[in-house]
């Protein structure tokens, strides 16, 4: 598995992230490309899970959009990810945090750490 | 198997493989051997594990037991001792890789050849889900005909992939990043195929 992990060190395109866990409220800034122009576009919610190692590492971002809920998969090290901000660190008791989807009211509601 | 990144933010899935060094241990000749090829060799083996009469060709080729021998051709002109890196190789070409594919045991036809089965649950489905139907007519031709596709052992068995596309080259730590899947369980051999 070094192997892989050696490759994945030295074909390596995209930015360091800052370290961040499930359930933490993160604002992903992204590079979205039209023709030739490129802008940032900022998807911030509560991240659900990371999962996967190394290159093939994704995380799940959940957000509430106009009422309607929102999750978007992203590759830890795509080079598309400008930044990630971490605005809040959430205490949450697991890893990957699907509960949320069905959670409502004051169940959906992630404290903050101290 | 794992993914990169292309520098145009395209996720690319590919291989990891360590290619060579391989040392050359026999070169067979027309006059000697009835046909042209270089015996190939790659990665060590206890001295101990090693046969006498083994010990003895390695020893002719000047190298240590090696685990791993197979017979290629090349085009440049090699000699005994001589090792092949993974040099020879450069990014952007199209490789072909041998190996053995995972073995699957006995299966069915639906997963052995891609059957689809009865492709109903009621109307009389007892326990013939997956049942491969007819093997052919009846009174002629009165026999199965030789080829019918039935269940039996799946996979371990030698599988080519074909224009592998070469990613990567590193030629201190000799790997090698192929584009895709090749045949074969992780850490099993294989044969790089210009």
């Amino acid at each position: 598995m070094d192997l892989v992990k050696f490759v994945a060190e030295n074909t390596k395109v995209g930015v360091d992230l800052n370290p961040f866990k499930a359930g933490d409220t993160v604002a992903v800034h992204y590079k979205i490309k039209e023709g030739n122009k490129e802008r940032i576009q900022v998807f911030q919610g509560v991240v659900l899970q990371r999962r996967g190692s190394g290159t093939t590492e994704t995380f799940t971002v959940r957000k509430i959009s106009n009422g309607i809920a929102v999750e978007r998969i992203f590759p830890s090290s795509s080079p598309f990810i400008d930044k990630v901000e971490v605005l809040n660190r959430g205490l949450v008791r697991r890893a990957r945090l699907f509960y949320l989807r069905e959670a409502k009211g004051k169940a959906a509601k992630i404290k903050t750490k101290r | 198997m794992t993914s990169i990144f292309s520098a145009d933010g395209k996720n690319v899935p590919c291989t990891v493989l360590e290619a060579g060094p391989c040392v050359i241990t026999q070169v067979k000749t027309v006059e000697t051997d009835g046909y042209d090829a270089y015996q190939l060799a790659y990665g060590d083996k206890k001295e101990k594990s090693t046969t006498k009469a083994m010990l003895g060709h390695f020893k002719k080729a000047g190298t240590t037991p090696k685990r791993k021998l197979t017979e290629l051709t090349f085009e440049q002109e090699l000699g005994l001792g001589d090792t092949v890196t993974v040099d020879i190789f450069s990014e952007g070409e199209f490789v072909d890789v041998v190996g053995v594919s995972k073995g699957k045991g006995f299966q069915g036809v639906v997963k052995r050849h891609g059957f689809s089965g009865v492709g109903g649950q009621t109307h009389g489905q007892h326990n013939r889900l997956r049942a491969p139907g007819s093997l052919g007519a009846s009174s002629w031709p009165s026999r199965v005909f030789k080829g019918m596709r039935m269940g039996g052992q799946t996979g371990n068995v030698r599988v080519k992939a074909l224009n592998l596309e070469i990613l990567k080259v590193f030629p201190e730590q000799n790997l090698l990043v192929v584009k895709g899947s090749v045949p074969g369980a992780k850490g099993s051999f294989v044969i790089v195929e210009k």
